[in-house]
């Protein structure tokens, strides 16, 4: 019964977590290339999966709606960035992370209206009920959730080590002005940066909704979470925010199951403030580079 | 190549650049010389693209470029080799001499075949290719610094200051390298402090002093120069008392 439970809570936790990584991800894209927090990273996850809600209703299979809602979410970071942020590029960061949370109060109210305030549900990705694992019932989709976000983890990794516009856009993190001296257009790589961090936040919103629903004011909790877990795993570190969302997941699921529900919400926030006050370089990031950055 | 048309550039409010005029050939090694302050810097910056002048024209190869910015300058053909190095720090080496290719991204080959000519030439950055450049030691940094730069295959190559910070041997040994740059047939603009090794290496150099270009003339003429020698050579200080 005790293993059973323990197998159970670590399926879910882990299942949550990846999407808090996958979020994490999302901001620690846009912080390397800008120093930018964007606030608005929990949106394109709502729209993310509110969108493929919208394309299956129309009647395309999962695969395709998964797609059309990337890439619809991908055109909403462009936008963001190409209208908004780039307008406002001389101002400081602080002001242009406020105008993050602006969006994402704007963002949030159309999708309120859009879609109203109901949750709205996904068909699971494959057919067929739970897998019993030593008494444990694990949904297929929550092994969807794991391959996807793998997956997203691989494809992020090859592009920034090995593509010459991924180098560019780390190289851009690195030394904004050395990279505008050799050529390197850094408001393509900003822009960039938006269009990625919208995408992977709009593949976990379609991977997560059939699992945990969607509404249209979840993005506060989930940015939230997202960051908590970028900053435990130290901001811009893709490795970090997979094994702090990992953490974080694991903390939410096995208080829910031995504690209570109630305070699964609080157990992210407290160690988010436990990383603040005591190791604010995240646990796998560097203190010497941690005092030269901002935020 | 290069020509400076009396630019005059404003950092707010300070008149850091008042009406410079500079001229580079074909083939030559042009030093600019001064002390910190002077504007150096800023006329780098201007001839770069990264700050625009307010007024003045810069030409390359018979076309404006003053109002370009950085990115639209390097495919025309200039390379800085930046002040205090810049190099990608998180980078490891080999990617920052891929990404001084950056304009070049759609010839592989041709970025292959660059990388493996520095390399060799500077075979210390091929032992450490793999490592971040953060962890080299200053000339080794100049050394990817310079090779960076000419990963861009630029027909002007720009050095501001490649002897700030550096122990004196090392300096030496960038000297040498910008010499043999220059033994190439490489077109070269060098901004120095050290007005002595940069004087003596260069075809051609001018003065630059409190945003002006106040002396002009022949690396081996500038070294005799009375003022020069007063100012920056240090030496003649006895005859400013006789006088």
């Amino acid at each position: 019964m005790l293993a059973t439970d323990l197998l159970q809570y670590t399926v879910s936790g882990l299942t949550l977590g990846v999407i808090f990584a996958l979020v994490a991800i999302g901001f620690n894209i846009i912080y390397n290339v800008t120093e930018i927090i964007n606030f608005a990273q929990g949106e394109f996850v709502v729209v993310g999966g509110l969108l493929a809600v919208f394309f299956v209703g129309l009647g395309f299979p999962i695969p395709m709606a998964f797609g059309a809602s990337v890439l619809v979410t991908a055109a909403l970071g462009f936008g963001m960035e190409r209208f908004v942020i780039r307008r406002a590029r001389n101002a400081s960061i602080l002001s242009l992370i406020i105008i993050t949370i602006a969006m994402s109060m704007i963002f949030k109210g159309s999708a309120m209206s859009l879609w109203g305030k109901d949750p709205y549900v996904l068909p699971p990705f494959s057919e067929g009920g739970p897998i019993m694992v030593a008494g444990a019932a694990i949904q297929p989709q929550a092994l969807w959730v794991l391959a996807v976000s793998a997956l997203v983890v691989i494809a992020l990794s090859i592009f920034f080590h090995r593509s010459v516009y991924g180098k560019a856009m780390l190289a851009c993190a690195d030394n904004a002005n050395a990279a505008r001296m050799v050529g390197i257009p850094v408001r393509q790589m900003v822009l960039l940066s938006f269009v990625l961090s919208a995408s992977v936040g709009a593949a976990a919103g379609v991977i997560i909704t059939p699992i945990s629903l969607m509404q249209y004011d979840r993005g506060a909790m989930l940015g939230l979470k997202g960051f908590a877990a970028a900053a435990l795993g130290g901001l811009g570190n893709f490795y970090g925010a997979l094994a702090a969302g990992a953490i974080l997941g694991l903390a939410e699921s096995f208080t829910a199951g031995y504690i209570s529900s109630g305070y699964k919400d609080a157990v992210s926030l407290v160690l988010l403030l436990f990383a603040l006050f005591f190791k604010p370089e995240g646990l796998f990031g560097s203190s010497e580079a941690a005092k030269l950055k901002k935020f | 190549m290069l020509t400076v048309k009396s630019i005059h550039t404003y950092y707010g409010n300070i008149h850091a650049l008042k009406g410079v005029s500079l001229h580079v050939g074909n083939g030559e090694l042009v030093t600019l010389i001064g002390a910190n302050g002077a504007g150096k810097s800023t006329l780098v910056n201007t001839i770069c693209g990264l700050i625009q002048p307010r007024k003045g024209v810069i030409e390359f190869q018979g076309k404006p470029i003053q109002s370009l910015p950085p990115e639209s300058i390097v495919p025309k053909g200039i390379a800085l080799v930046p002040e205090g190095r810049q190099i990608f720090a998180t980078l490891t080496v080999e990617a920052n001499l891929q990404m001084g290719g950056y304009i070049h991204r759609h010839k592989r080959e041709q970025i292959q075949e660059d990388l493996h000519r520095m390399l060799e030439r500077f075979p210390i950055l091929n032992e450490r290719r793999q490592q971040l450049a953060g962890t080299l030691s200053g000339g080794e940094q100049q050394m990817l610094a310079i090779s960076r730069a000419l990963m861009s295959r630029p027909q002007l190559l720009v050095l501001d200051e490649p002897s700030m910070g550096l122990a004196p041997l090392i300096t030496k040994e960038i000297f040498k390298i910008i010499q043999e740059l220059r033994e190439e047939g490489r077109t070269i603009l060098l901004i120095e402090q050290n007005a002595r090794a940069a004087l003596n290496i260069a075809d051609r150099g001018y003065v630059l002093e409190t945003g002006k270009v106040v002396l002009q003339g022949e690396g081996t003429m500038l070294l005799q120069h009375q003022e020069v020698q007063r100012a920056y050579l240090g030496k003649g200080a006895k005859q400013i008392v006789d006088a």
